[in-house]
């Protein structure tokens, strides 16, 4: 026995005892594996120019997509509004993985529910799952919203939201005038950033049929889904009382992703409220800080006759710059001392860091305004973006993304790569090697695969804790976006085995 | 948008409803409405008539080139056929595979997010057989078709297959605004057969809306991949389309919450007009030999 109850060796360490190591040889006997030399030049094999031209003809499979399910966005969406409870109609297998999802990002509890269609459901049609499913939420949960969103199940046999709730109403489920906005999330269309946006509008459109708007002086501010939520709407709030801009936040999950343990326990915490909601029809202007991940939501917006503000996830000066002038053209409130300050700090760091920077080449994968916003950060940098992984991208994308590296000069050696998933950033990275990796926590099978450092910006973020709890937006925000940089690039730096440069300063 | 009337028709397999929708959406199209035709079908002949050609590229046919129906431009899949009838047909799976209600789903959202629904006075959907999923209701929907027509005849799967829409209208029908605007009976010179459609019509609470009479020239229109209208203007049965298309146009925010009604009830009523005989329970299950 290696290990008892007193000395309990963890799962690296056992794993290496003796009867273990032989328990792995009889294994492989058993399955007939290929010797360790074969393994070894098929993996070398898989890293030349030659398997990259095969990878890249790939039509029907994906590998490692970067990106998640319509309903994750809708989830995190919901989450964002006052007592709202996130309602999925579908298999209760997804909805696990929903919160799962964001237990492992935030380290938080993750309230969401599901009315477990099975078998007969998908048979005869899902309704009476709705019919006690809001039933069944309502008496438990008591939320003052229930926000409903679909899985691949309920879409494909047809269910229709709109009439099952009206029927649910109807049956006494819950009240008449009880608030049951939703969406059509089908797994299989777009990504979580597109159920995100269909979940919105589904939300204002609930609170904005049938009012008639009466323009007045406040702005609305989507965030659209945001894995650094938390940190960064606490920051757009700061930035927005700055400058005494009257706003509303059109989903704010912040506060629930981030409750604190003082002994009681929060189903719902903070969020828009109902009325702020429904009185942000009367908005003068809605802005986007994740532009093409809101787009069917703007387009709404300006159907009643607000104006519209699209930003790419605004890291760093430029974008910080773009968003609160625009902020300030828009409400005619100026922009202010402190913020002028921040900003001239921001410029004084990436100064400070400039010799570390300037040339490093990055491969980069994420979200559409994700990517624009980091390759924009990286260009201020004089960094030089190499390979954009977008698995997601729009046309809009690749649009955006090509003028953004054209308009720069370190921009010049680097290739979008729109639809594809991390097997072909794989192929890249081993092909045309960088310096260093820009992306989620799935990048560090990259990382081992391929020797190439990553820097973890993006969602989901699982293997390092409370990143989510600072701003990416903003002056301040780039300035924890370039000490993440910086602090990879000095580790590197430190870890060289050459070791003929080992210096206490950098 | 909200001028924008939309109807669809249902109704058994092989009825004539494909051939009663285009002829009357044509003479439709003579009163000056601008029409979208949706074919709701994966067999992709419900425009057959309009185009003169059965419409090959559907949209799902070239989503399923392209990789996604995101790669799709309306343009590919929106044709033009007689008197500027537009014209898209949803397409789907081959005979046996997949899941042909879900396509229906994907082309109409495909449709409505591309703005197909721009500049039009009128979008029908021909929607193939029985609701027999929920992609098939997808046309009678919330904010969908707001009047159902139902093309039947006097023959007894017919009628049964038109009480079953109506029980797949009345599912939406309580909570949402879509009404069954009323039966078109094709005729089939079944026994008495305009009395039983009539009947049938009343059970329902709907009306017999028209009685489309059998006439030959159809088969002749058809034949050249063309409607009656178009085929011969001057024809009695052109006529009888355009009375039925006024009908259908007079017919706005007039439908009705059907009552469908049970099998017994709908054999009664075969009964009651000597369709069917009254079963003589000892012959049931006795073969020629015994």
């Amino acid at each position: 026995m290696t290990q008892n109850a007193e000395r309990i060796l963890d799962h690296n360490e056992l794993f290496r005892q003796p009867e273990y190591r032989s328990l792995m040889e009889g294994k492989k006997a058993f399955e007939e594996a290929k010797p360790v030399a074969e393994v070894k030049r098929v993996e070398d094999w898989t890293k030349s120019w030659e398997y990259r031209e095969i990878n890249f003809k790939r039509e029907a499979l994906a590998i490692n997509p970067a990106k998640a399910c319509q309903p994750l966005g809708a989830v995190l969406c919901a989450s964002g509004f006052e007592g709202t409870m996130p309602y999925v109609h579908g298999s209760q297998g997804c909805v696990a993985y929903f919160r799962s999802h964001f237990n492992r990002h935030f380290k938080e509890p993750c309230s969401a529910v599901s009315d477990s269609m099975t078998e007969d459901a998908a048979v005869f049609g899902g309704m009476n799952n709705i019919i006690e499913g809001l039933a069944n939420t309502w008496s438990l949960y008591k939320p003052k919203m229930i926000a409903m969103s679909t899985t691949c199940m309920a879409e494909v046999i047809g269910d229709d939201l709109d009439s099952f709730i009206k029927n649910a109403k109807t049956k006494g489920s819950i009240p008449e005038d009880y608030h049951v906005p939703f969406a059509h999330t089908p797994s299989f269309v777009g990504s979580h950033v597109t159920g995100y946006d269909n979940m919105l509008k589904g939300i204002l459109s609930h609170f904005w049929e049938g009012r008639e708007r009466k323009p007045g002086e406040k702005v609305n501010i989507a965030g659209g889904f945001d894995g650094y939520c938390v940190g960064n709407t606490r920051e757009l709030k700061r930035i927005l009382g700055l400058m005494d801009v009257d706003y509303t936040l059109l989903s704010d999950p912040g506060d629930v992703f981030d409750t604190p343990a003082d002994g009681q326990f929060r189903m719902y915490d903070g969020g828009t409220t109902l009325q702020a909601t429904a009185e942000a029809l009367d908005a003068k202007a809605t802005f986007s800080l994740q532009g093409i991940s809101t787009a069917k939501s703007l387009e709404y917006a300006a159907s009643k006759g607000q104006e519209v503000v699209a930003l790419n996830c605004p890291i760093g000066v430029t974008g910080t710059d773009a968003f609160l002038m625009e902020l300030s053209r828009v409400t005619g409130k100026a922009i202010p001392d402190e913020l002028e300050l921040e900003r001239g700090r921001l410029v004084d760091a990436i100064t400070d860091s400039q010799a570390y920077l300037h040339g490093k080449k990055f491969a980069l994968f994420g979200d559409p305004d994700m990517t624009l916003g980091l390759t924009a950060f990286l260009l201020e940098l004089g960094a030089e973006p190499t390979h954009v992984v977008c698995t997601n991208a729009t046309k809009e994308w690749t649009e955006k993304m090509g003028n953004l590296l054209a308009a720069s000069p370190f921009g010049q050696g680097c290739k979008a790569w729109p639809g594809k998933d991390l097997w072909h950033l794989r192929s890249l990275a081993a092909t045309e090697p960088v310096d260093f990796l820009i992306g989620s926590s799935y990048g560090k099978f990259l990382e081992r695969d391929t020797g190439t450092p990553l820097v973890r910006v993006g969602f989901p973020i699982f293997d390092r804790h409370h990143h989510h709890r600072y701003p990416i937006w903003g002056y301040q925000g780039g300035l924890n976006v370039l000490v993440k940089i910086l602090d990879k690039i000095f580790d590197v730096l430190d870890s060289d085995p050459k070791g003929t440069s080992f210096d206490a300063v950098r | 948008m909200s001028d924008l009337r939309q109807i669809a028709f249902y109704g058994k397999g092989g009825i004539g409803k494909s051939t009663t929708s285009q002829n009357t959406l044509a003479a439709l199209a003579e009163l000056g409405q601008k029409i979208l035709i949706v074919g709701c079908d994966p067999k992709a002949d419900s425009t057959r008539l309009i185009l003169h050609a059965k419409a090959q590229d559907t949209v799902l046919s070239l989503a399923a080139e392209a990789g996604s129906v995101e790669d799709l431009e309306l343009a590919d899949v929106l044709k033009t056929g007689y008197r500027d009838i537009k014209c898209v047909e949803s397409g789907g799976p081959e005979p046996g595979v997949g899941c042909a209600g879900r396509g229906v789903i994907t082309a109409i959202n495909f449709l409505e997010e591309e703005g197909a629904y721009d500049g039009v006075d009128y979008v029908s959907y021909d929607v193939l057989g029985d609701v027999v999923c929920g992609g098939f209701a997808m046309p009678i929907r919330e904010n969908k078709a707001q009047e159902i027509y139902i093309v039947m005849s006097g023959e007894m799967m017919a009628m049964y297959a038109a009480n079953n829409i109506s029980k797949g209208i009345l599912k939406y029908a309580n909570a949402g605004g879509v009404r069954l605007g009323g039966l078109i009976c094709n005729e089939r010179q079944t026994d008495k057969e305009y009395e039983l459609a009539d009947a049938l019509a009343k059970r329902l609470g709907t009306s017999l809306i028209h009685f489309v009479p059998r006439d030959n020239v159809v088969q002749h229109a058809e034949l050249r991949r063309m409607t009656v209208l178009e085929y011969d203007p001057e024809s009695k049965q052109a006529d009888e389309y355009r009375s039925l298309a006024r009908k259908i146009h007079d017919n706005k925010g007039k439908g009705v919450i059907p009552t469908p009604i049970t099998m017994d009830e709908l054999e009664d009523l075969l009964l009651e007009f000597g369709i069917m005989k009254k079963e003589d329970e000892s012959i049931i299950g006795k073969a020629k030999a015994a």
